[in-house]
């Protein structure tokens, strides 16, 4: 699993995509955080990082599937899978390792994100006037939350050869995931009945419950299960599509 | 055994690719794979290498069998695929680095450049794989299925797409590893099966039509004996038709003519004397060998 896991890492810096994403990211997240006046951190005065969660897991929905897009579907397309899958690995050294080499250059997106909540620590009155704990609550959701993405990113990767469809399927089903229950909960046919469960099945509300600092082992639960959920998804689907890649 | 199949079938829907096979390869014998295309060589070999599940029938490499043990068999094999699948963003050193790692092998680095050494990349090898010309792609696909010193060697056509100088040394690397390994390739050149394997299994349409070794070629193949004979200008060919024990007479073209003979029946130099003794000139006259290529004509166009 470490060797794929290196090589996957190798080929995010050795062909730039790697550096593209957390530049992208790096950028939107600074624009909206200090620059956009709608968004800005310096006019609206308030010593937090709610709007960088707020705008993160909108970027890390293109985003993550652009990164996650070439993992199978080039591997298919060239017939580098066959190579990959004679190798003494098993399924799951190839996934797993390729899962957490895209969550590893998800993580070094964030990381320098740090630095913001130390800015703001020095900025705010008196210093240190910040709400740590869903300072850290936040980041642990938006970590759990871009787990959930890349495994998903990771099975609709392994849906097509066609790095185009991947990357639009690996969206839909993040935007689906993130959004999509917690707007269906709302239409009134569920009003009073299954709307609160139907809002759970979303990533939208657990993800809001954690950045509140409260880390609930349900939510944490959940979003494990969706990885795992995906990850097996993936592992099921890449065994068979090995039988027709001829 | 290094490698035993029993029966082993794969369908593809209806259409059946590889029909009940089964044959045993004994350890350091090079095996030739030969097949018009389609008739299911490929498929064997990607199941053999644990790529493709059979429909049924089971097969061992090196007493690990291929569907209870992958990992274990992919690691005493080394496999080169039909069209050498790599990664071409890679450098040639990155790459191999990579797949020593994947074996987990100790001296990593040392082995490595034993490899590049051995398959000649000396030249390309701060290259991108991309950027290599096709024969020496084929070297790095060489280079990465020899690299953890596999007991079994599975290639699928290594020397195509190669120039006549790289056909030589690929062979002859070939020819080196075999002393010591199994090596089971496919090929459609005929000349260079003869010249490199003990051993040629045929199939055609997914069945094994011949399993024999290359010294036991001539007698499998032929009831009668065939000499050439080019006359001199100027001599008449009828004289040919009297030969002691004849069975028939072809003429080929010009001065050329094919004399047949019944099995056993007729040498060289009994024609020769006879000749002698007519005073019939003969520019040439030598046996035709039964090749490979004629084998496999007779046994795959007849159906």
């Amino acid at each position: 699993m470490i060797a794929v896991l290196k090589k996957e890492l190798n080929s995010f810096f050795g062909s730039a995509i790697g550096i593209l994403v957390i530049t992208v990211f790096l950028v939107i997240m600074g624009l909206f955080l200090w620059v956009f006046q709608d968004t800005s951190i310096l006019v609206y005065r308030y010593a937090g990082l709610d709007q960088l969660f707020e705008i993160a897991p909108l970027i890390f929905m293109f985003l993550i599937p652009a990164l996650t897009m070439r993992a199978f579907s080039e591997e298919i397309q060239t017939g580098t899978i066959e190579w990959l899958s004679t190798k003494p690995l098993t399924d799951w050294n190839i996934v797993l390792g390729k899962y957490f080499a895209c969550l590893i250059l998800v993580i070094l997106a964030l990381l320098p994100t740090l630095l913001y909540l130390v800015t703001i620590y020095l900025l705010a009155s008196p210093v240190g006037n910040v709400d740590m704990g869903a300072a850290i609550g936040s980041y642990m959701g938006l970590l759990l939350l871009s787990g959930g993405f890349v495994a998903i990113g990771l099975l609709s990767s392994t849906l097509s050869r066609n790095q185009i469809i991947a990357f639009i399927l690996g969206s839909l089903l993040c935007f689906v995931f993130y959004y999509s229950f917690l707007y269906v909960s709302k239409l009134p046919v569920f009003f009073g009945g299954m709307d609160s469960f139907i809002e759970q099945l979303g990533m939208d509300s657990h993800y809001r419950s954690m950045s509140r600092g409260l880390i609930d082992s349900r939510d944490v639960l959940y979003f494990l299960s969706i990885i795992t959920l995906f990850l097996v998804i993936s592992h099921a689907v890449i065994s068979r599509v090995k039988h027709r890649s001829i | 055994m290094s490698v035993e199949l029993s029966s082993l079938h794969k369908e593809y829907g209806k259409q059946i690719a590889v029909n009940d096979l089964s044959f045993e390869i004994k350890s350091s014998e090079i095996v030739g794979f030969l097949g018009p295309n389609g008739a299911g060589k490929s498929t064997t070999m990607k199941m053999l290498s644990c790529f493709l599940p059979p429909t049924s029938g089971s097969a061992t490499v090196c007493g690990y069998d291929i569907m209870s043990d992958p990992v274990e068999v992919r690691r005493h094999l080394g496999y080169l695929p039909e069209h050498n699948p790599l990664y071409k963003e890679m450098y040639v050193h990155e790459f191999l680095l990579m797949c020593a790692s994947v074996h987990q092998l100790d001296r990593k680095k040392a082995r490595v450049s034993e490899m590049i050494d051995m398959t000649g990349l000396v030249p390309e090898q701060n290259k991108r794989i991309g950027q290599l010309s096709k024969g020496y792609r084929q070297r790095v696909g060489l280079a990465q299925a020899m690299l953890h010193d596999p007991e079994v060697l599975i290639l699928d056509e290594p020397t195509s797409g190669l120039d006549p100088n790289q056909l030589v040394e690929i062979r002859q690397l070939i020819k080196r590893i075999g002393e010591k390994k199994t090596v089971i390739f496919s090929s459609h050149i005929m000349q260079e099966v003869q010249a490199l394997c003990d051993r040629v299994l045929i199939i055609h349409q997914g069945n094994l039509v011949a399993d024999c070794q290359i010294e036991d070629l001539p007698s499998i193949l032929r009831e009668e004996e065939v000499y050439r004979v080019r006359l001199a200008p100027g001599t008449r060919a009828s004289m040919l038709e009297q030969l002691p024990g004849i069975a028939r007479l072809d003429h080929v073209s010009g001065g050329e003519y094919r004399c047949i003979f019944p099995k056993g029946t007729s040498s060289g130099s009994s024609i020769f004397t006879y000749c002698a003794e007519k005073g019939i000139i003969l520019d040439q006259l030598y046996t035709e060998s039964t090749t490979v290529e004629d084998l496999f004509q007779q046994l795959t166009t007849s159906s």
